[in-house]
């Protein structure tokens, strides 16, 4: 079941637009904001809202790398790999991840704070390497400084 | 050549390191003007005239002329009731960092000249498609949209003309095949973003079967300074018949890495030497990637190539969004083609044959020869597979595959000694 809030946010989207559907992507993202991921029951919830087959909305929402249908940590470290990035020294900083949290692209940690993903070029190439924990942009990236990024989410 | 007289309109009221101009501080700097001439003085094709003579072309990577794109849209009583403008702000091409900093530097702008392109067709409805990343940019622009509402540049009645815009910021949650008009157009519409057949082209039939234009957030930029100035003006910013000036960029082993506008045909090795301030110390020039992931690799010999559509073309590039990306002698030009392979494997809509199966096949054997395992008959696959997608040129759905093998292509030409090396000693030789 979809939340009053949800449904609520969702129709405001809709209005942007002469067919329910376009919604599709700005309903599946409202649902992960409040969730962290969207389940099965969540397309099939949204499929009915916005007059979609959930079929075709499952078809949507697993095009895109940033909707999640599977749970995620409590924040997920997306880690450019794009080829500025690349020059610039991220497969060492992919690294120094899976050294600090044990975790892989496209792995959890245990205790469930953080998932790491790559992500494609983010628009900062002057300040590579890069990357982004949930909303924020960290640039000019080293071992020492993701460190220092890491501790302050752990405080 | 004439000389251009170095102004730079795109970025002259941008500082980062302050609070973009609000809507007092952009009207104040001349701001809206161009709005304010086109809705009260002039005819919608007047607009498309100025602009297709000023020459501007797209900026996004394609390069069509901007006017010319326009004069396409159906006008007049008989035209479609809706029409559509979309600003593609989904800047996701590898090595490119230009319509960030537009977007953040200065939204007014921008939002000015899609009320102008928006006014131009007579849409009645313009999208921008933001990609999710540019969270900042989605804070300015949602601030920038709603003080234009108030002022009464957006909505019914915009200046107490007829004309009507509704405009609506759509964040978009990934994939680079979202920048490809086509696509752009399946995912405003919350479909499966894959791109569609053209024709029809967008200008005819585009959002929702109605005609829409798809630009490029650079190129919507500079037609509130082309309107407001003229296109004389505008022609004698840059150094060839094509107008303007142009945001380049470099990443990558350089000393400065950043962001310039400079005239349009302004030589790479400017760009490089003098405003990137050469290499790194230690540090060889190797090659550049001249528009980002999907262009050719050019070398030392084309250094004096003037940054402009044409002579990057004749190089056997592309100019694409104009930010380079530079390959030094320490790093493996094998390995950066890998990892460009790599992210077009990850990207491709599965749509198509010679991207669904030919990417993957390509990323691993270079991933093969990157790794040591490399045999003499992967570099005559690498080559079956780049001359397979060349021929298939203009009979994809879209330009994905054949800008994924341009970097592929042009390496195998420039770096051959590289991969031969790799595959005879069966390891990568730049690996420390």
């Amino acid at each position: 079941m979809l939340t009053e809030e949800e449904r609520r946010e969702i129709e405001e989207e809709i209005k942007h637009f002469d067919y329910k559907q376009a919604a599709s992507v700005d309903a599946l993202k409202i649902v992960q904001k409040h969730r962290g991921w969207v389940s099965d029951e969540s397309i099939k919830d949204i499929a009915e809202l916005i007059e979609m087959s959930p079929a075709e909305l499952d078809g949507v929402a697993t095009f895109y790398n940033l909707i999640y249908r599977k749970p995620v940590g409590k924040h997920v470290i997306l880690l450019c790999d794009s080829v500025s990035c690349w020059v610039m020294g991220c497969d060492r900083m992919r690294e120094h991840f899976t050294k600090r949290l044990g975790i892989d692209f496209g792995e959890t940690s245990e205790d469930n704070e953080y998932t790491l993903l790559p992500m494609q070029c983010l628009g900062t190439c002057d300040h590579a390497p890069a990357m982004m924990i949930d909303e924020t942009l960290h640039r000019d990236l080293d071992e020492e400084k993701i460190d220092g990024i890491l501790e302050s989410y752990e405080g | 050549m004439s000389e251009p007289t170095g102004e730079k309109p795109l970025t002259k009221n941008i500082n980062l390191n302050e609070t973009p101009f609000d809507l007092k501080q952009y009207e104040n700097a001349g701001g809206y003007q161009a709005v304010r001439k086109a809705i009260t003085e002039m005819a919608p094709d007047d607009v498309t005239g100025v602009v297709k003579d000023a020459n501007l072309r797209g900026r996004g990577g394609a390069g069509f002329p901007t006017g010319m794109k326009w004069s396409f849209v159906p006008m007049g009583d008989r035209a479609p009731k809706r029409k559509y403008l979309v600003a593609n702000a989904d800047e996701m091409e590898p090595g490119t960092f230009k319509d960030r900093l537009l977007l953040e530097g200065n939204p007014h702008q921008f939002i000015e000249g899609m009320i102008l392109a928006a006014y131009a067709i007579q849409a009645d409805v313009a999208y921008i498609f933001l990609r999710w990343a540019y969270k900042k940019a989605e804070a300015l622009l949602g601030k920038a949209i709603a003080e234009a509402y108030d002022a009464g540049y957006l909505g019914k009645k915009i200046l107490g003309s007829s004309y009507n815009l509704e405009l609506y910021l759509h964040t978009s949650a990934g994939r680079y095949i979202c920048g490809e008009e086509t696509a752009l157009m399946n995912a405003l519409e919350g479909k499966r973003p894959i791109p569609r057949t053209k024709p029809p082209f967008p200008q005819t039939s585009g959002l929702w079967g109605k005609p829409t234009i798809v630009q490029n957030v650079e190129t919507l930029c500079n037609v509130p300074h082309i309107v407001a100035n003229g296109a004389e003006w505008y022609k004698s910013l840059s150094y060839s018949g094509n107008g303007g000036t142009k945001l380049f960029g470099a990443s990558g082993k350089i000393k400065r890495p950043a962001i310039w506008e400079l005239p349009l045909g302004t030589p790479m090795r400017e760009v490089l030497e003098e405003h990137a301030g050469g290499m790194q110390d230690g540090l060889k020039f190797r090659g550049v990637l001249p528009g980002g992931a999907s262009t050719d690799f050019l070398v030392e010999e084309h250094l004096d190539l003037p940054m402009d559509y044409e002579p990057v073309m004749e190089a056997g590039s592309r100019l694409g969004t104009g930010t380079m990306v530079i390959l030094d002698d320490k790093t493996c030009p094998v390995g950066m083609i890998r990892n460009l392979e790599l992210f077009f494997m990850r990207e491709s809509c599965g749509f198509c044959t010679p991207c669904r199966d030919g990417i993957p096949w390509t990323y691993r054997l270079l991933d093969a020869i990157e790794s040591g395992d490399g045999k003499d008959e992967d570099l005559e696959n690498l080559e079956f597979i780049v001359n397979t997608i060349t021929r298939m040129l203009g009979r994809t759905f879209c330009a994905f595959a054949p800008g994924a093998i341009e970097p592929l292509q042009s390496g195998l030409k420039y770096f051959r000694e590289d991969f031969e090396q790799h595959i005879r000693e069966k390891r990568c030789p730049y690996a420390s």
